[in-house]
């Protein structure tokens, strides 16, 4: 039986209610908006990007508590990153939450491991990886808003 | 995890609700009511997605499968005849049930989703032209909205939106305005699945009548719930799904007025909807066989007839009294609840319970009360327009039937308390 406190952190209930970066970029130069339309949870997400470099980043918009969080959480882990090492922290991420392991790589993951309780409830995994979705197109400079469906 | 407080018990038990309504007894009839789910009792409030399905109906199905099955109305053999008697007594059943005139005004579909679009593409394609209107509500399930955008898309004519209030109600005024000459079929919801209020449909088929425009009813919603009688309503077309109502899924209804139905070209091509046909011509069936092209569902039709015996065993005024009181306890109970806000507080309502907690997303509501082992829906129900018309995102959404019980919303009150602690 999953237990709901593996869901809801502490960590990630804070992150939710307080969302860090949460505001837009107005000299950013990528951007993406992110739409899961099974649960209406609706995030942009602002870059600048300086060569590879994640110089700054936020986001804005709404969702629920999981989502919220991760987006929150999402980005102190990549600011000041590549966009090769973010890239890198989504797939060891994504593992997380949906295996609940990281293997050798659980280290790169620091904080981000509180979601790995996740993976015991299939149906927030979209919640949790919408924001990094988001954050892919904007990295990749794609046009049309990310779904998860 | 400390476990929530418990609101305080409301005492009397459900069954002293309605008189002569055991739901104990009833719930005996529903095999899955007695499973656990998550280690916790099942409590299911997600009626209005889909229904619970009665031992007689279960067992309709099997004894289809094992004892009667063949193709209907073309065999000369006795399981064929058999089948085909059987599949047309559902029919008759059906008319009964929602008292049509005659059972060729019963047209079997997979449910209501195709029932509208059959009325769009056929009733729709003949009558609305470059410049005309579709009136609908502010209120529909995107399964009444979306087959009449592609429609209007289609010949150029304009969707048009009756606006409704602040508590979910038709502003009754308003839609009258919007009916003009260019208005060419209103289409309706009898009951709204995100909010649950109940049209005024004598009043709405009247106006649009006066001004001779047809209307189609999404029954989809009131059918389980009520009893509904075309022909006192007088709606042109009543759509309906079998899979709401305690029924199978893939089965649902088209009811249409025998005149109307006549006059329009058939909807798909192709088995049974013939009566002859060579290269160069062919003639159509005669009602409903003119729309019901192919091999139909014949269990999923013998099954819904099942359903409805087993309804009308029960009573639907019965069913009606008792879930009013349910609706009733519900509302009671969980607007007691500081922090949440009922959406959809319309006063003519049946069935449903969307609701709203302060500073907590409603797909967080639905995992939590999930693992209380309370089944509710969380999201936009289908009906985006009307999250934007409240400007929320979502809702979550309890929908009940009539073998719910007070204790189980009871255990939803206290799931929201435990949602509550969660966040706190
Ligand atoms: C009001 C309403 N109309 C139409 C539908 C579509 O029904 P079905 O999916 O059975 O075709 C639903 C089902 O959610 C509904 O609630």
């Amino acid at each position: 039986m999953p237990d709901l406190r593996d869901l809801y952190q502490e960590v990630i209930l804070e992150h939710s209610k307080a969302p860090r970066n949460f505001h837009t970029i107005a000299q950013a130069n990528q951007k993406a908006e992110g739409f899961n339309p099974l649960c209406g949870d609706h995030f942009t997400v602002y870059v600048t990007v300086d060569g590879d470099a994640i110089q700054d980043i936020g986001f804005q918009g709404s969702g629920c508590a999981i989502s919220k969080a991760s987006a929150s959480m999402m980005t102190q882990a990549v600011k000041g990153k590549s966009k090769a090492e973010a890239k890198k922290l989504f797939d060891t991420f994504h593992k997380l939450v949906t295996t609940g392991e990281a293997n050798g790589d659980r280290n790169d993951l620091g904080k981000l491991a509180v979601f790995s309780g996740v993976s015991e409830f299939p149906v927030r995994v979209k919640c949790a990886t919408l924001a990094w979705h988001t954050l892919q197109a904007a990295l990749e400079g794609k046009q049309e808003k990310v779904s998860t469906e | 995890m400390t476990t929530a407080a418990k609101l305080p018990s409301t005492g009397s038990s459900a069954r002293a609700f309605a008189t002569g309504f055991d739901v104990e007894k009833i719930r005996r009839d529903f095999p899955i009511l007695a499973r656990d789910v998550r280690g916790k009792k099942l409590v299911y409030l997600d009626n209005a997605a889909t229904s619970q399905k009665p031992r007689v109906v279960i067992d309709a199905l099997s004894r289809y499968y094992e004892l009667e099955n063949a193709n209907i109305h073309r065999g000369v053999h006795f399981l064929s005849e058999l089948a085909t008697a059987e599949h047309e007594r559902a029919r008759q059943t059906v008319q009964q049930f929602i008292n049509a005139a005659d059972a060729k005004e019963i047209v079997f579909v997979r449910g209501t989703t195709e029932a509208i679009n059959l009325v769009a593409q056929t009733y729709g394609r003949v009558h609305v032209g470059a410049g005309d209107e579709v009136l609908i509500t502010a209120m529909e399930h995107h399964s009444n909205i979306v087959p009449w955008q592609l429609l209007c898309e289609e010949k150029g004519a304009k969707l048009r939106v009756a606006p409704i209030n602040d508590d979910g109600e038709l502003l009754l005024e308003e839609f009258a305005k919007l009916l003009t000459s260019r208005t060419k079929i209103v289409a309706v919801a009898h009951v709204s699945n995100a909010l649950g209020t109940v049209n005024p449909l004598r009043q709405i088929i009247q106006l649009a009548h006066q001004k001779n425009i047809p209307v189609l009813v999404d029954g989809a919603q009131a059918v389980p719930h009520m009893k509904v009688d075309v022909q006192t309503l007088d709606c042109d077309f009543y759509a309906f799904s079998s899979h709401k109502m305690f029924g199978p899924t893939g089965m649902g209804v088209l009811y249409g007025k025998a005149s109307l139905l006549e006059a329009m070209p058939p909807y798909q091509g192709g088995g049974e909807m013939i009566s002859s046909v060579t290269f160069e011509k062919t003639t159509y069936n005669k009602l409903p066989f003119k729309f019901e092209a192919g091999t139909p569902n014949i269990a999923g039709a013998i099954a819904m007839g099942a359903a409805i015996e087993y309804l009308n065993a029960i009573g639907m005024s019965k069913i009606a009294a008792y879930e009013h009181e349910l609706l009733e306890h519900a509302t009671r109970k969980v607007s007691a609840i500081p922090g949440v806000r009922l959406i959809g507080t319309a006063k003519e309502k049946a069935g449903v319970l969307s609701f709203v907690i302060e500073g907590i997303h409603p797909h967080d509501v639905g995992t939590i009360l999930d693992q209380e082992g309370v089944a509710i829906r969380t999201g936009h129900h289908c009906a985006q327009p009307i999250m934007d018309r409240f400007g929320i995102p979502a809702t979550a959404r309890a929908s009940f039937a009539f073998y719910n019980t007070k204790e189980e919303v009871d255990a939803l009150a206290n799931g929201i308390l435990k949602v509550q602690e969660v966040f706190a």
